[in-house]
């Protein structure tokens, strides 16, 4: 790397520290997406201020009662009404920082790897989790992690089977399964 | 310090099946500290089902060793690859990718096992010597210095942390208030249950961490493209030299020690420690230049001060109840299943698992020197392996692990929901950690509230009053107001600073 000999010598000693800081920052961007702009802050932002709000107003309907005879809905109202204020002031500071990603088209493959945890979740208790795990397995590997068939196949069946071994032999535990 | 307690601790320690534990933690923390994508926090949370199944002790140990055990192995990407496996070996990379690249990796790697054996050592006598003081000093703790206590280490892990602090904070109290979900244990009345009859009990908290941290990392994962396996540097001698051993013995020694105290702090922990160190060995230098070009000192002193700091952060945790981190909010969640309420009184009634645990780490570490050491070639070798190939292995621990807790679908569903909080969290800024270590301290620290409250008829000024949840909730407000006021001074500084600014840009560098 030769940037890193360019890089300009610090100018006062108190700055090393931040300096590196930011310079860790930058190294854990490298293999990140590009960052996401104001509208990802404010989407979060406002995410987060509805969840305060609900909060707020359903803490109130369970009765707040007095400091000496607090009701059930005291604390929880009190935290939720600091979410509001600490989102209104993040609304406020945080439009333009960059620490957000944008989704890409490699976001998708989220999104499937979703898929495949649903759907485990609501095949386990019909079908026993051979069956789906060796799925979940084979799209991980081939589909999400580009791996060629051979291996896919081979390392599902060495998985499955490991896992079979290790739950219903080793441990015990009453997984729902087919064999 | 009781000694015996003490002894009686190797004793736990050296159960073969103890042993094997404790060897299996530090190896999976190895592993996972070796390849990119998960964390120690996020394997912590994968594999807390095991408690369930194993001796208590034994699972404390291993995932105490999946803990520090990490901390050794973030060191050979950093080296090898110039992909640091966690955080607190970032800085690792600026020397010790330069070192390989000499052909050095075998003394970079060498040297930064030895630092990190010596700083973890010292701390755990440190910690040995210490946990019990605070423990007994802890001992008279009421409910106000515990509300005071755990709502200063959600704020310190929130501003400390990495990220926005604000938005640290706005996690820490949602966290908050996931943790209110359920049936109120005051008046008995349900709190946001939507009356749904499996969230009458609350959200169990090792299903939100395997959600927020396992899932959301996965997920996040899956969308970083590691791409292909790499092929690492050669590493030849890993044994250093006597004149390395000598240039690097001050940094060890100060790494150390600045682990240790920085690891004590909520929220400090081994990210902190290790640039903390790397300054100060740049800053002390004869030849500050040298350091981002192959300086062994460079490798030594984070590497050593995050192993100190990891060893040290079980402080706050086995003596107070508080978790310093969000690796040890996992621990604190694994000894709640345990039935075991971590704080003061563990030393005295759990003296088996308190000593066990801590001694477990003398024999933890030199596992991993010899790991990291003789053996350090196998680790080399697993670089090689493809994190594709593991994804779906963690993706299937994480969601049959979680099942096997209530034998429930129904959690599988609540952890895969808080796994998309997680992975949205991450994709806008918003770090998971202080969300779940707020998640777990949120009961603990309601329930002081309102037993204070009663305690003080009403009056929320006696927080203020008494002299140690007083001196506590003022660190508090110190830690509010000094960012800002950091702030508002660089705005100013900065302001000044333009001027100048503008005229040396004309000036050659």
């Amino acid at each position: 790397m030769s940037e890193r000999d360019e890089r300009p010598a610090p100018a006062r000693r108190s700055d090393i520290l931040a300096e590196l800081e930011a310079e860790t920052a930058r190294e854990r961007e490298e293999h990140r997406p590009p960052a996401g702009g104001p509208a990802y802050q404010v989407a979060s932002t406002l995410v987060a201020l509805a969840v305060g709000v609900t909060g707020a107003v359903l803490a109130y309907g369970y009765g707040l009662g007095t400091l000496r005879r607090p009701g059930a809905g005291l604390w929880p109202f009190v935290i939720a009404v600091v979410v509001v204020i600490l989102s209104l002031l993040l609304l406020v500071l945080g439009r333009h920082l960059d620490d957000s990603e944008k989704f890409t088209r490699s976001s998708l493959l989220v999104l499937v790897g979703l898929v495949t945890f649903v759907g485990l979740g609501v095949l386990l208790p019909v079908i026993g989790f051979e069956i789906p795990a060796l799925l979940l397995c084979v799209i991980w590997l081939r589909f999400l992690g580009g791996e060629t068939w051979r291996s896919t196949i081979v390392i599902s069946l060495v998985t499955v089977t490991a896992f079979y071994l290790l739950f219903l032999v080793g441990l015990r535990i009453p997984l729902p399964h087919l064999f | 310090m009781d000694i015996s307690a003490f002894l009686d601790g190797f004793a736990v320690v050296t159960e073969p099946q103890n042993l094997f534990y404790c060897l299996l933690g530090v190896l999976i923390g190895m592993l996972i500290g070796v390849l990119p994508g998960l964390g120690p926090a996020a394997t912590m949370a994968i594999l807390l089902p095991i408690v369930y199944t194993v001796d208590p002790v034994s699972a404390v140990i291993m995932l105490a060793g999946i803990y520090y055990g990490a901390q050794y192995g973030g060191t050979i990407t950093s080296v090898l690859l110039q992909l640091p496996g966690e955080a607190s070996s970032v800085v690792t990379v600026f020397d010790g990718f330069a070192l390989a690249k000499q052909g050095k990796a075998g003394t970079a790697l060498g040297i930064a096992a030895i630092g990190s054996f010596v700083g973890a050592t010292i701390s755990i006598v440190g910690l040995t010597l210490l946990a019990p003081l605070v423990a007994s000093w802890a001992l008279d703790f009421g409910p106000p210095e515990y509300a005071a206590l755990a709502l200063l280490g959600v704020l310190l892990v929130a501003t400390i942390g990495s990220g926005h602090t604000v938005k640290a904070l706005i996690a820490a109290t949602i966290g908050l208030l996931f943790a209110t979900v359920g049936r109120d244990s005051f008046t008995n009345a349900s709190r946001f249950t939507f009356d749904s009859l499996q969230l009458a009990d609350g959200l169990d908290f090792v299903v939100v961490a395997m959600g927020l941290f396992g899932v959301g990392e996965i997920l996040y994962n899956l969308e970083a493209r590691y791409g292909k396996a790499h092929v690492p540097a050669k590493v030849a001698n890993v044994w250093p030299s006597r004149k390395d051993m000598k240039q690097s013995s001050g940094a060890i020694g100060r790494g150390s020690l600045i682990g240790f105290f920085l690891g004590v702090l909520p929220g400090g922990g081994a990210v902190m420690a290790s640039l903390a160190a790397y300054a100060t060995e740049k800053r002390i230098a004869k030849e500050p230049e040298r350091f981002g070009r192959g300086a062994i000192e460079g490798v030594a002193a984070p590497e050593t001060a995050n192993n100190a700091a990891a060893t040290s952060s079980f402080i706050p945790l086995l003596t107070l109840g508080i978790p310093a981190n969000a690796s040890m909010a996992m621990l604190f969640a694994a000894l709640l299943v345990l039935g075991v309420s971590p704080g003061p009184q563990l030393v005295e009634e759990n003296p088996e698992l308190f000593w066990g645990v801590i001694n477990s780490m003398y024999i933890g570490n030199i596992l991993l020197l010899i790991l990291s050491i003789p053996l350090v070639g196998l680790f080399v070798r697993i670089l090689r392996v493809r994190p594709a190939i593991l994804a779906p292995i963690t993706a299937l621990i994480t969601i049959l692990g979680v099942y096997t807790i209530n034998n429930s679908t129904f959690d599988i569903f609540v952890m895969i929901a808080f796994g998309v909080i997680g992975y949205l969290m991450k994709k806008t800024g918003f770090e998971p950690g202080p969300m779940v270590l707020a998640f777990v301290l949120g009961a603990i620290l309601e329930d002081s509230v309102r037993r204070s409250l009663l305690i003080f008829d009403g009056d929320p000024t006696g927080f203020f009053t008494r002299p140690i949840s007083g001196t506590i909730l003022a660190l508090f407000v110190l830690v509010v107001l000094f960012p800002i006021v950091g702030a508002i001074r660089t705005r100013r500084s900065a302001r000044t600073a333009t001027t100048d600014h503008s005229d040396r840009e004309d000036s050659p560098r």
